[in-house]
């Protein structure tokens, strides 16, 4: 795939001292960017490659609403300096689809009701998609009992849910539905699920 | 050929399907647009500059540094920002003199070619200032502290029934406390941003807002403009709990800014300045008094409030209004008193009004009932009005009892030992609580046009706005009830002033006001269609219809929905710490018309209302005037790890004196009664009561320990 150049994304503008030129791969496809030292991810994302789904609620990693993807492991996108991630893949809400195919969390979310206003929604869903791989690779959270088998994948209860996904503000008050729909998207997809989404399959080669 | 517009049989979607939300969709895939995700070509970025003095004025702003960094376009100031006409609201007087009624009052605004540059621009402004004294703390013996006429709402200051006084002090069985609520953030997710274009005499603007009419109208006001010639849009709204009712800053000062430098602006306000930017629930100081007879009926009530406003504006939270509507008092005195202070304009959070003062009177009936021995749900049974006794009206319905009975019923009320401080789990205290609650029911003037299209379809217009409510999906069932056509051959287009203007979501009366002016005009269009002969015109049939006349002939009837939320909660003898175990709300709130959607609403309320009694409140700094609690590290809001079950319920009410789909207001009353509820059960559980929110570890370890050390 050839890389894509956006005139809005300083990809015209030579590195400098205060702008270095990257590669990112957003949601499956190679971007060559030249980025102000100063940029976060989730400003880069919302700025200048016109990728809004991962919102700013409040830019310094208090809320979860910017949690994107970086290299399958979720991630606030507030906190990451653009700059220091060359290379690296990055799934954002925008990528969780297969096509016209939702991701069995994006339907959960609908038929739940999980969500309100929406603002939070897209940093709930990459969150609770960071929550079925790291479910599935085995990670303890506080909820997870002292005797579980660290090699086995963690059984997603309620109380893991609610636990896993707390970095992620809801001011609505969605949290029962959130559970609700995490429950039914970890339930439907087993060990099988794809939680970094359709994009992470993708070949993502510059 | 279209199809017949009026087939046979019940409607396809009646009132109360659990549609799911039409724009669900774009907001589960990020294809939904908030207001700062335009990004008009050669759009700038503009970062505000705060006052960081408490009171004082502007002698210097020093802007060299800012305008010599690179991508630097302007830095406005009240020497050099375009002059404002006066309107309504002071609070939006911004740029326009040397004068800072408060910290964190926007003082200059930095614009710039990107994000980064105006956040540096910004940062490099000096600004000095002439401090003055500042007076930031509300305390109840306030010498400025006076008596408004009014108070939000348009309600009297201070009502007086009977004879308090005698009637107190006759009365058998008395109760005195005070309860506290500290000033409260309404914090939604999505900061308040506006995107604005001033382009060949035009102004678009993409606004976060609850009502883009009334900013359309006030920006018109402020910049002298026809209001013809401003559009704002504002399509998608991330929440907003009250604070995005009217106007605040940002939009203005985009406007501003776009109209200074000829390009585009974006301006998203920055989460920490939001509490001293776009208004906050006001700290209550609430003094309850209740005389009853040995049968637990109230002879004496009386509820005084002492509260803050700024010297900018006065904005009086009416947190004694509902007692003058809750329960039998033959001898009432409700009373608000407030003082101008040199902090943020309060405005307004989630159920002004009702959510503090229902905070402490329905703390107040269940230390009553401790008092008396009896039942809280039986107290509360004991002292149903007849007729509201503020007004003497009746009510168009009440069915309070029901929710209380259903409640009690659901939860597990009963059996329950009345006695604090028995049930033990390890080093857990485990209680119940119960409270009321309630909302009234308002309907304002709005306006809408439905449209028979040429391809069988209906078309509703009004400018209503969805900030999570579901507005689109349930103005689309009301009109298809009202065609009774199915209604995915509805199409509703909201969010825009260039629609038919309409009330703004708030007051709990959106559904109700654009439902109304949508149900007349999908009624009028039935008329003229009805008349039609023959195949559609290509531009289809349209009719009109406004509720001006309807919304300003009132009712004979005093209307208000009603709850009853329960509560069990644990408190940890060891931490202190008070957790909610579950919380069940049931509501008569007329007819729900979407019960999907109507159950996330009062869940959400009910949530909001749980961090009002467990975590949520800020202090006014006295030595630098600002709020200590700012942002979302320091200002806590539930979190998906502090909310257990919660269940919301309803009773099917029917109400034939509201408006035609028969519905109140659903988006306030779960906060309402939800923190008396928690703190009633933390009573329960401890024997310890907490009448100063939130029910944090400090107030209760310390008593927890003496109980211990009394005990041993």
């Amino acid at each position: 795939m050839e890389p894509t150049r956006y005139p809005a994304d300083g990809g015209t503008v030579p590195a400098t001292e205060q702008r270095s030129e990257l590669v990112l791969h957003l949601n499956g496809r190679a971007h060559t960017l030249t980025v102000d030292h100063r940029t976060t991810v989730l400003d880069l994302l919302r700025e200048q490659v016109g990728l809004t789904g991962a919102k700013k609620g409040c830019d310094h990693g208090q809320c979860g609403a910017c949690t994107v993807l970086v290299d399958g492991r979720r991630a606030n996108s507030c906190l990451l300096l653009a700059v220091a991630q060359d290379g690296r893949r990055i799934t954002t809400v925008e990528g969780l689809a297969d096509g016209e195919r939702l991701h069995p969390l994006q339907e959960a979310f609908l038929e739940r009701d999980a969500f309100q206003c929406g603002y939070c929604t897209p940093g709930q869903l990459c969150s609770a998609a960071g929550v079925l791989a790291e479910a599935a690779d085995g990670f303890p959270s506080h909820a997870t009992p002292a005797t579980a088998d660290p090699a086995a994948p963690v059984a997603l209860t309620a109380e893991e849910i609610r636990e896993r996904m707390s970095g992620n503000l809801c001011r609505c008050g969605a949290y029962p539905r959130i559970i609700e729909a995490v429950a039914d998207a970890a339930a439907h997809h087993g060990g099988t699920a794809r939680p970094g989404g359709a994009a992470e399959h993708q070949e993502a080669t510059p | 050929m279209s199809p017949d517009p009026f087939p046979l049989g019940p409607p396809a979607y009646p009132l109360g399907a659990p549609l799911v939300r039409r724009e669900g969709r774009e907001k589960v895939t990020g294809t939904a647009r908030y207001a700062a995700e335009h990004t008009p070509l050669d759009c700038a970025y503009a970062w505000p500059v705060a006052a960081t003095v408490a009171r004082g004025r502007v002698t210097a702003v020093d802007a060299t540094g800012a305008l010599a960094l690179p991508g630097v376009c302007a830095v406005l100031t009240h020497e050099n920002a375009p002059r404002l006409a006066a309107t309504g609201d002071p609070a939006l007087a911004l740029l326009q003199d040397d004068r800072v009624p408060h910290r964190g009052w926007y003082v200059a605004l930095a614009v710039a070619d990107s994000l980064e540059a105006a956040r540096a621009a910004a940062a490099a402004v000096h600004v000095s200032y002439a401090a003055e004294d500042a007076d930031v703390l509300l305390t109840a013996g306030h010498p400025g502290l006076y008596a408004p006429e009014t108070v939000n709402g348009g309600y009297p200051g201070t009502r007086e029934r009977g004879d308090f006084d005698t009637a107190f002090a006759a009365a058998p069985v008395t109760l005195d406390a005070t309860y506290t609520v500290p000033p409260l953030h309404n914090h939604p997710m999505e900061p308040h941003a506006a995107t604005a274009h001033w382009t060949g005499g035009r102004l678009t603007v993409h606004d976060s807002s609850q009502g883009s009419s009334k900013v359309c109208e006030d920006l018109a006001a402020l910049f002298s403009l026809d209001p013809g010639d401003i559009t704002v849009v504002s399509e998608h709204v991330g929440g907003g709990f009250g604070s995005k009712g009217t106007p605040r800053p940002h939009v203005v000062l985009a406007a501003m800014a776009t109209r200074h430098t000829g390009r585009p602006v974006k301006l998203s306000l920055p989460r920490r300045e939001m509490p001293a930017a776009v208004g906050h629930r006001a700290p209550t100081v609430q003094r309850v008094r209740l005389g009853a007879g040995g049968d637990g009926v109230l002879t004496a009530l009386a509820h005084e409030i002492a509260t803050h406003t700024s010297t900018v504006n006065e904005f009086v939270e009416q947190a004694a209004v509902p007692a003058r509507m809750m329960y039998t008092s033959p001898n009432s005195r409700t009373a608000h008193r407030v003082v101008p202070l040199d902090v943020p304009t309060p405005s307004w959070m989630r159920a002004p009004g009702e959510a503090p003062g229902m905070f402490a009177l329905e703390s107040a009936v269940d230390e009553l009932a401790v008092l008396l021995d009896i039942d809280p749900v039986e107290l509360r049974m004991r002292n149903e009005p007849d007729t509201e006794p503020d007004s003497d009206r009746a009510f168009s319905s009440r069915h309070l009892i029901g929710c209380l009975r259903e409640g009690a019923e659901r939860f597990g009320w009963r059996p329950r030992d009345p006695r604090p401080g028995v049930r033990r789990e390890g080093d857990l205290l485990l209680g119940t609580g119960v409270a009321a609650a309630t909302y009234p029911v308002y309907v304002a003037p709005s306006s809408a046009e439905a449209r028979a299209t040429a391809d069988g379809g209906f078309r509703i217009r009004v400018n209503a706005t969805d900030i999570g409510t579901g507005a689109r999906t349930v103005l689309a069932q009301i009109a298809a009830a009202a065609l009774t056509v199915p209604e995915d051959r509805v199409r509703v287009d909201i969010g825009s002033s260039d629609l038919p203007p309409a009330m703004l979501a708030g007051g709990s009366m959106g559904t109700a006001s654009w439902g109304w002016a949508v149900h007349k005009a999908c009624m009028a269009l039935r008329a003229r269609l009805r008349d039609h002969d023959g195949p559609l015109p290509a531009e289809g049939l349209t009719a009109a219809a406004d509720t001006r006349q309807e919304a300003a002939e009132g009712s004979p009837y005093a209307r208000h929905a009603f709850g009853a939320t329960f509560a069990e909660v644990q408190a940890d003898t060891v931490s202190g710490e008070v957790r909610v175990r579950r919380m069940l709300g049931v509501y008569a709130a007329g007819r729900i018309l979407n019960s999907r959607t109507a159950r996330s609403q009062f869940i959400g309320g009910m949530t909001m209302g749980l961090g009002m009694a467990l975590m949520e409140g800020s202090r006014l700094d006295p030595a630098f005037g600002d709020f200590a609690e700012r942002d979302l590290a320091a200002y806590h809001v539930p979190a998906c790890a502090d909310v257990p079950r919660i269940e919301a319920h309803w009773i099917d009410e029917e109400d034939p004196h509201l408006n035609p789909m028969g519905s109140k207001g659903i988006g306030e009353i779960g906060i309402v009664g939800t923190a008396a509820a928690v703190a009633n059960a933390l009573w329960h559980a401890t024997g310890i009561r907490v009448r100063d929110l939130p029910l944090t570890v400090d107030k209760i370890l310390p008593r927890l320990r003496a109980a211990r050390e009394g005990a041993g």
